[in-house]
């Protein structure tokens, strides 16, 4: 596909399968008809029912002001595609060109599209995950189950993780005035996104809304009663509380086992890719028919040293999409790189939280605009000496500056004062939790002597 | 690198003359994004600028942080949020924002849309008889300030009183002290004085008598920031007055002009109504009713396009330059209704994005479609027509139009 005609030849009879279709999926689809595409395009897509839209799920679903099934994903033009929903994608043969469906169908192409996004991480104990009242919310059907165990009325809810989801349903708890818990790993909510200053704030205002909080303390056992109803959660520490529903809320998993043997640079940390979305294999190497985008993409940002970097973020989904199907349908000369900024947001307790650029990537932290106590101002994140993000509370309007600061590189802390600025505010230490908390085994191993021989091949583990 | 631009363009586009058409004097002073003036003013007319410059916490819109203060800019205790920086200009805008839309009360503007479609349709049905129409004084006049009153509570009959006030006021936002005569600014500044002693005396007619209207409600209904003190509902109520229809007047009137000069768009509206969204919006970037927001203040050294300007330079923003930019917008002297990615600075941006836009947005979709459908073949008597002062707040005097056989 080098050459315009064979690029133009593509275009007009070629074959793009999108495997995962869901938010990424969806856009690139649209981008790719947007682009002159008019080739066969096949969506593989595991769940049923058209592509809908998961934000609303841990917010207004939960309150019961719109129902689960009213998230549909808005379709910004025609796709006609192909639609194999309900079935998941079970193996990708790179020798082939094919996509095996767990059902055993095999799908041909000749470029394919990988969006198949993370799952929820479940309760790490089958009989205890199992038991009536424990979810998870990840899809639909677990925020619709959620919504009618909290309008049920429960005595008690235990969150398990108090990152943006776990806080995000402990805030709509308390909106509908039930009685929570939420217990933390770490010293504060928040912590691993946005670093312990940030997470004190978090603390404060979860408590002010009367959150009963539990940090530094893990649940090791969740207990059912003989009906199989959950009763009580058992902590590290030895404590216990009642509780009829408990909701899990620790993060995702990224859907990659699929991919285990197709020779791609797949594993529990995503599938990596360059800047213009196109897959590396195991060796390291560029793909030149593999895409990848949304949650389960892990892309190098030049902004950020070229790290590898993975994010579950709404406008990250679409962007990477956008990209992705531009580049599948473009020259090499044409391709476009992703570059843009993260962008992210949560609502809570009332307040609008939203962060640009990588907080992770971040030795200190400032505020520099409004209140602490307010709940109202603009945090700036510096790595040696320059803005890499910010983080806002009730002041989102300030953040494209900041983008700004973020892209040229500007002074951190930034340097001249602005109105309604604290004048004792000084840059404190980032502190995220160490790499223990989020250490993985060992992935490849290296084989080989000569340059042109050396490979590298996977090494599955059990985590 | 501050390089200063030739004098005169902008004192070009300050000069009456220039009021039909300033289109090509952006594109002069576009040339140079950011530019020194030689009063040490600094204009910023290219979209990228304009829009870093409108998000940048470090511009005040406070005129009390400029090293020279500009004529006219008295000292006023009680600036109205407009004029103020955060966290005063939160507060207020927040105080304020609880009766005017969502989430408290969301259903504002739907609500009002029986009083705005009843109003057009009575001025229009005014239209009767008569061999020519101004649209300026017949209706885009009027029509909003008819809904200003009845939102604020400020009774109509007063209109004639005001109406002189908010003239002068206007007419002395440009006060320029080379080529104005004094008396322009002193008739400002009294105007404003009346304007606040007339809604000052409305105010305390409010006191422990709720009732629907804004005034009733800012003077008795507390929020979780408390209660506004009369001098800041009196500031609040002087801007939603002002803003609520000086602006609008001119978008209506800009509307309906750019619509005569675009035959085929007007019949296009004509027959597919709901096309009225995205012309709005265009609208709203080929002839915004604020051209220039023209007292911002540098709080602190601020780079901008490799330009430093500094701490308490005075900067003005050439909204409506920034709206025609080339290097944002395809073809931008073209109007283009189906025009995608249209992220104009009509309503500005930021934290002051215009608190009435919704409304205005509104009011205008009404207007607009409710013209065109009941005109007979309307014809623009004069093009271009004669235009209003300000260069600040831009549009037409009037706007005199024949329809039917003719």
């Amino acid at each position: 596909m080098t050459s315009a005609d064979n690029l133009q030849a593509f275009k007009r009879d070629g074959r793009i399968v999108v495997v995962g279709a869901s938010l990424a999926g969806l856009r690139a689809a649209e981008t790719l008809r947007d682009e002159g595409f008019a080739g066969s395009l096949t969506m593989i897509g595991d769940e049923l029912g058209e592509p809908y839209d998961r934000p609303p799920l841990s917010k207004q679903v939960l309150t019961g002001w719109v129902p689960a099934g009213g998230t549909k994903l808005p379709r910004r033009r025609e796709i006609d595609a192909e639609w194999l929903l309900g079935v998941p994608a079970g193996g990708l043969d790179l020798a082939t060109n094919h996509v095996r469906l767990a059902d055993g169908r095999e799908v041909p192409f000749d470029r394919v599209l990988i969006s198949t996004g993370v799952r929820a991480r479940p309760w790490f104990v089958e009989s205890e995950a199992a038991l009536d009242g424990v979810f998870v919310v990840r899809t639909r059907e677990h925020a619709e189950g959620l919504q009618r165990a909290l309008a049920a009325g429960p005595s008690r809810v235990l969150v398990i993780g108090a990152g943006f989801t776990g806080s995000e349903i402990a805030s709509i708890c308390r909106e509908r005035d039930i009685p929570v818990t939420v217990a933390e790993l770490a010293p504060a909510p928040l912590v691993g996104a946005l670093g312990a200053m940030i997470g004190e704030v978090a603390a404060d205002m979860q408590r002010a809304h009367g959150v009963d909080l539990r940090c530094g303390v893990k649940v090791t056992r969740l207990e059912g009663d003989a009906q199989g109803r959950l009763r009580r959660a058992h902590f590290d520490d030895g404590t216990t509380i009642d509780a009829d529903v408990a909701v899990v809320a620790l993060g995702g998993i990224r859907n990659t086992e699929w991919l285990r043997g197709s020779g791609l640079a797949a594993g529990v940390w995503g599938i990596a890719c360059d800047t213009g979305c196109r897959a590396l294999d195991l060796n390291g190497l560029i793909t030149d028919d593999i895409f990848v985008a949304g949650d389960v993409a892990r892309c190098p940002n030049p902004i950020y040293e070229y790290r590898l970097i993975s994010l579950e973020h709404w406008a990250n989904a679409v962007e990477q999409a956008e990209v992705a199907a531009h580049n599948m349908v473009s020259g090499q000369a044409d391709r476009w790189p992703h570059l843009t900024i993260p962008v992210f947001w949560s609502i809570q307790f009332g307040v609008n939280i939203k962060s640009v650029g990588v907080p992770t990537f971040a030795d200190e932290v400032v505020v520099t605009q409004g209140s602490v106590p307010d709940r109202r101002f603009v945090a700036a994140y510096g790595y040696r000496g320059r803005v890499t993000a910010a983080v806002s509370f009730n002041s989102a309007k300030w953040l494209d500056h900041y983008r700004q600061l973020i892209e040229t590189a500007a002074p951190f802390p930034p340097p001249c004062p602005t109105p309604d600025q604290p004048a004792d505010s000084k840059p404190a230490p980032v502190d995220f939790p160490g790499p223990a908390l989020l250490a993985q085994g060992a992935t490849v191993v290296v084989t080989g002597h000569d340059p042109s021989e050396r490979r590298v091949t996977a090494a599955y583990q059990h985590r | 690198m501050t390089t200063t631009e030739k004098p005169d363009t902008l004192r070009r586009i300050l000069d009456h003359s220039s009021r039909a058409d300033p289109y090509p004097l952006y594109a002069e002073l576009r040339r140079t994004p950011v530019a020194l003036q030689e009063d040490g003013s600094y204009v910023v007319s290219t979209y990228r600028e304009l829009t870093d410059l409108l998000h940048n916490p470090h511009l005040s819109s406070d005129t009390r942080n400029l090293s020279h203060p500009t004529a006219g800019a008295e000292e006023q205790a009680t600036p109205a949020f407009i004029n103020l920086d955060p966290p005063a200009h939160d507060r207020l805008r927040r105080m304020a924002m609880r009766h005017f839309g969502p989430p408290h009360t969301p259903g504002l503007v739907t609500g009002l849309e029986p009083v705005l479609t009843t109003t057009v349709s009575g001025l229009i049905d005014g239209f009767a008889g008569k061999e020519q129409i101004d649209v300026v004084d017949d209706f885009a006049y009027p029509f909003p300030v008819n809904v200003i009153c009845h939102l604020l509570g400020v009774p109509r009959e007063d209109e004639p009183r005001f109406h002189v006030w908010v003239n002068d006021l206007i007419n002395s936002i440009d006060y320029d002290p080379r080529t104005d005569p004094k008396e322009k600014l002193e008739k400002g500044m009294q105007a404003r004085k009346d304007l606040r002693e007339y809604l000052g005396g409305l105010l305390a007619e409010r006191h422990g008598r709720p009732g629907d209207d804004l005034l009733s409600r800012l003077a008795n209904d507390d929020g979780p920031d408390g209660r506004m003190t009369d001098e800041e509902i009196i500031s609040t109520a002087n801007l939603l007055l002002i803003a609520g229809h000086e602006t609008t007047v001119n978008l209506i009137t800009n509307g309906m002009l750019t619509l005569l000069r675009h035959p085929q768009v007007l019949q296009r509206l004509r027959d597919e109504p709901d096309l009225v969204v995205p012309l709005v919006e265009e609208l709203l970037r080929y002839e915004p009713p604020v051209h220039i927001i023209p007292w911002r203040a540098a709080y602190s050294d601020i780079t901008v396009a490799d330009t430093v300007i500094p701490k308490g330079s005075r900067i003005m923003l050439m909204l409506a330059s920034g709206n025609r930019d080339p290097d944002r917008f395809h073809d931008p002297d073209r109007f283009d209704p189906d025009r995608r990615d249209n992220q104009h600075l009509g309503f500005g941006s930021g934290i002051h994005l215009c608190f009435g836009g919704p409304m205005a947005r509104r009011e205008t979709h009404i207007a607009l479609t409710e013209l065109v459908r009941r005109l007979d073949r309307p014809r623009l008597v004069t093009d271009p027509p004669p235009y209003r002062r300000s260069p600040v707040l831009r549009g037409p005097v009037h706007l005199l139009i024949e329809q039917g056989a003719g």
